[in-house]
């Protein structure tokens, strides 16, 4: 009891106090746009280089995004892969680039220290600007990357995923694995990588975030330094729409583990999606709320029947996955999808109780805090919502968009996104005989 | 030019390793319950970690895992609070909770609003004392925990070696056994074992109270005596050693599981810190690892993987902060066309280098400086630096040498690291793995449209 009337005094201070990061934002010459947060206290800076170059911009060569990113500290300018590495090693910077559906994100963690800052800033500019591509790197990353594509072929996890996102987009962009196929990177060629990088690595295409220990001047120049040797080029085209699937579907891939992997779900939403809060909050208390959740409760709490269980949503430029996954015993597995089936079905007949929407406003507004309290969370906030354009008072109005939300528009959100008829299923194990 | 820069970097060094100092506070409750206070004020979090002094590593043959299942278990309610409630108060407040359970320690923890500290407190205290273990839960736990060890283990090629390699490594040591522990094991925990085990460990003198965030030292040492206070203290006898005993001549196995990549890994037994006879051979084995494996300049990756192409991926690891002394493992892919036996002559070679030749100093001076950077980087998260003071406070070395480890690494020499290099990775102690992949033939059986 006590509990409960300490936490609504602390809401209403922690809402009050709210000011969340305040976000600075502006164009460099060339046309980057710039998000900047000043932070104190840690002589640090995080820099993020985001650009529309993700695998969704693969065209039918799947894996070049992720290969193009994968190269570039494999020798830029002068520099070849040992000096890139030596050179941000030395002064004790953080290297790291990695592509996903939407983008790829170039990023560095450095101290502020100015003669350790400049090299590692004047190593991050020489690879954005003149990455080498050479034959022999190339050669090497690319039989490293086909190494890895075949130890996906390991995990019955990876299968899943990949046979689901097959299942949900079809011949939409968003439908191959990221880091491609064995047939599609063997394919590749060092010169499709190098049209790849001249077409999306450009200004105009690049989002700049910095977080940390620097002054607004120090963030202005450095933003400029970085992309000054790069085109102005333009943003590529917005990525076609995408279709629902028109029907159902289930599929099965035989693998010879003892757990079979259960991956069920639609397609969901996107960042701009007027439904997103909704869909936030409805998914929250469905599966998203970690270890306090109706899946969660019904597969494992009361059954046992898998360690995790869990549902998202996706948001992306277009609507991403909404999954829901658990991985159970083989012969488990039709226990387990009738539990899940039915845990979804009545949620999306029924919606949340009150009693479970004011729990979970509470667990997300009570902890709107821990969403951005390190250097390297907030600057993953500000570079979604620099990639994404949201409003730069995203988090500042964020607990407020959470309190909006209602039974009715949880419910009426999933009815119009979750039909269903349309469920994709995809299970990788071994068949019970 | 090379070497001014890095100068500066050293010198900045007095300045972040004092300013750690000042941090942390500690007081002893009169039940014994040790209490660590660091204050952070960047953002209005408070992270709290009770840590207790009880593992795998713990644990008797016939109830391997146990430390693991009870870990489940104590989200499965007290005399005050039924089964499940634990995980619904601390979301209401707006928190985010786990446990995590290893050969050494088994801790809890709420990462919270810093204002929510008290349910934090209220909650843990009183399943430190008050759990009330029931027959009908651990029979659901227990295939919850079957299928996290599926998941983690049986599934995965690299983990079912990993598992059966550190059987063959160790002698007596108890880090032979999984932290999961073997099925036939958990197949086979009865409530009374739980509770037998719950009794014996779980005292407020075998555990460490760990508050990092945005918190007031002195609020935190009164609220802990407010709700730690009044716990019973247990007695404790003295730990068995269980020492390893020494190794008598190389070990090799096979290890035959369905994957797609074969791979090798060799490990050698070495002191941790807590075991070294002198406490500088651990940071010189720090330094040697970082040597091989402290990122893209690092020896595996310039010279395996980049270099002579032989590796598709290559690592090296220390385990610095175990309670018993470890392995030192290095580990590799091999490239298409090359071989798990090339590799192992490879990084054999690796080994006999370190043995033979001083490391180049612009090396050295490299893992300072990432030393260096990374203590400042890890000071952005209050959950990491509470993770730091929590384990070395739990493995029995005091948390204190979290703000020595710095200063510690950079006085190690390239001398030094050579010697223990020729101390300790020798042949004769020295244990190897093949992962020999065996077919998966994975098939899509079945695909069909529904209505």
């Amino acid at each position: 009891m006590r509990v409960y009337l300490l936490s609504f005094i602390v809401l209403m201070v922690s809402q009050a106090a709210g000011a969340a990061a305040k976000i600075e934002h502006w164009q460099t010459p060339q046309g980057s746009r710039v998000y900047y947060v000043h932070t104190e206290g840690l002589p640090m800076v995080d820099i993020q280089v985001l650009f529309d170059a993700g695998s969704a911009r693969d065209g039918a060569q799947f894996g070049l995004a992720a290969l193009t990113a994968g190269l570039l500290d494999t020798g830029a300018g002068d520099w070849d892969a040992d000096t890139v590495a030596d050179r941000f090693e030395s002064v004790g910077a953080n290297f790291g680039a990695g592509s996903t559906i939407d983008n790829v994100v170039v990023s560095l963690r450095s101290l502020t220290d100015k003669p350790l800052l400049d090299k590692a800033l004047e190593t991050l500019q020489v690879i954005l600007s003149k990455p080498r591509f050479s034959a022999a790197d190339f050669e090497r990353e690319k039989s490293r990357t086909l190494a890895g594509l075949k130890q996906e072929e390991e995990s019955p996890g990876d299968l899943a995923k990949i046979a689901f996102y097959q299942a949900l987009y079809g011949k939409h962009p968003y439908a191959h694995p990221d880091s491609g196929t064995l047939s599609t990177v063997a394919a590749l060629s060092r010169e499709d990588v190098q049209r790849f990088y001249q077409t999306y690595y450009v200004a105009a295409n690049a989002i700049i975030v910095i977080v940390g220990d620097l002054s607004a001047e120090q963030a202005q120049r450095t933003a400029e330094q970085l992309v000054q040797h790069l085109p102005v080029g333009k943003k590529p085209e917005a990525l076609p729409d995408v279709a629902m699937p028109v029907k159902g579907s289930e599929q099965h891939i035989e693998f010879p583990s003892t757990q079979t992997h259960v991956l069920v779900g639609l397609l969901g939403t996107y960042r701009k999606d007027a439904d997103y809060f909704s869909l936030y909050v409805g998914n929250h208390i469905l599966g998203g709320g970690g270890l306090v959740s109706k899946l969660f409760d019904e597969v494992r709490e009361k059954r046992g029947l898998a360690y995790s269980a869990s549902s998202a949503f996706v948001p992306l430029l277009r609507p991403g996955p909404f999954l829901i996954s658990l991985q159970t015993r083989n012969d488990q597995t039709p226990e387990a999808l009738k539990v899940l089936h039915k845990t979804l079905a009545d949620f999306i007949a029924q919606g949340p109780s009150e009693a479970e929407l004011k729990a979970a406003k509470q667990n997300i507004t009570g902890g709107f805090a821990m969403r951005f309290d390190t250097n390297k969370k907030l600057a993953s906030y500000v570079g979604m919502i620099g990639f994404y354009e949201m409003p730069l008072d995203y988090l500042d109005t964020f607990q407020q968009n959470i309190d909006n939300v209602t039974l009715a528009s949880i419910t009426d959100a999933l009815k119009r996104h979750v039909p269903l008829a349309l469920l994709q299923t995809v299970t990788v194990g071994k068949r019970a005989k | 030019m090379k070497h001014r820069i890095l100068g500066a970097a050293l010198l900045c060094l007095p300045v972040f390793a004092s300013h750690a100092q000042l941090q942390v506070a500690e007081r002893v409750l009169g039940n014994g319950l040790k209490v660590l206070v660091k204050e952070d004020h960047r953002s209005p979090v408070v992270v709290s970690q009770v840590w207790y002094k009880v593992g795998s590593s713990y644990e008797p043959g016939g109830i391997t895992g146990i430390s693991h299942m009870l870990e489940h278990m104590m989200f499965k309610g007290t005399d005050k609070h039924p089964a499940s409630e634990f995980s619904r108060i601390i979301a209401e407040n707006g928190g985010d909770e786990n446990a995590f359970t290893g050969h050494d320690y088994t801790a809890y923890f709420q990462t919270m609003a810093a204002s929510k500290l008290a349910v934090s407190f209220e909650l843990e205290a009183d399943r430190m004392r008050h759990l009330h273990l029931l027959a009908d839960e651990l029979k659901k736990e227990l295939e919850v925990v079957t299928e996290e060890r599926r998941m983690r283990t049986e599934d995965n090629p690299q983990a079912k070696m990993s598992e059966q390699f550190m059987a063959m490594a160790f002698t007596s040591s108890p880090y032979k056994n999984p932290i999961i522990g073997w099925p036939v094991d958990i197949a086979n925990y009865q409530v009374e074992d739980l509770q037998a085990w719950y009794e014996h460990w779980y005292a407020p003198n075998n555990a460490t109270l760990v508050v990092v965030g945005d918190v007031q030292t002195a609020a935190v040492f009164a609220l802990a005596e407010q709700y730690f206070g009044g716990l019973k203290p247990s007695e404790f006898k003295p730990l068995k050693p269980q020492t390893e005993s020494p190794q008598l001549g190389v070990r090799k196995m096979v290890v035959k599981v369905p994957a797609k990549l074969p791979s090798v890994a060799l490990a050698y037994k070495v002191p941790s810190l807590k075991t070294a006879g002198q406490e500088w051979e651990a940071y010189a084995l720090e330094v040697l690892a970082g040597v091989l494996d402290g990122g893209n300049s690092a020896r595996l990756s310039k010279e395996l993987i980049r270099g002579k192409q032989l590796a598709v991926s290559a690592g090296a690891s220390y385990n610095f902060s175990s309670r018993l002394s470890d392995l030192f493992e290095l580990e590799a892919t091999p490239t298409e066309g090359k071989t798990v036996w090339e590799l192992e002559l490879a990084l054999k070679d690796q080994v006999s280098r370190l043995q033979q030749e001083l490391i180049k100093k612009d090396e050295l001076q490299r893992i300072k400086a990432q030393v260096l950077a990374s203590a400042v980087y890890e000071r952005d998260s209050n959950f990491y630096q509470a993770m730091q003071l929590g384990m070395l406070e739990t493995i029995g070395l005091g948390w204190q040498k979290a703000d020595e480890y710095v200063s510690k690494v950079n006085q190690v020499t390239a001398e030094q690291v050579r010697e223990v290099a020729r101390k300790y990775l020798l042949e004769d102690h020295l244990n190897i793995a093949y992962l020999e992949p065996q077919p998966i033939n994975a098939t899509t059986a079945h695909k069909k449209a529904v209505k």
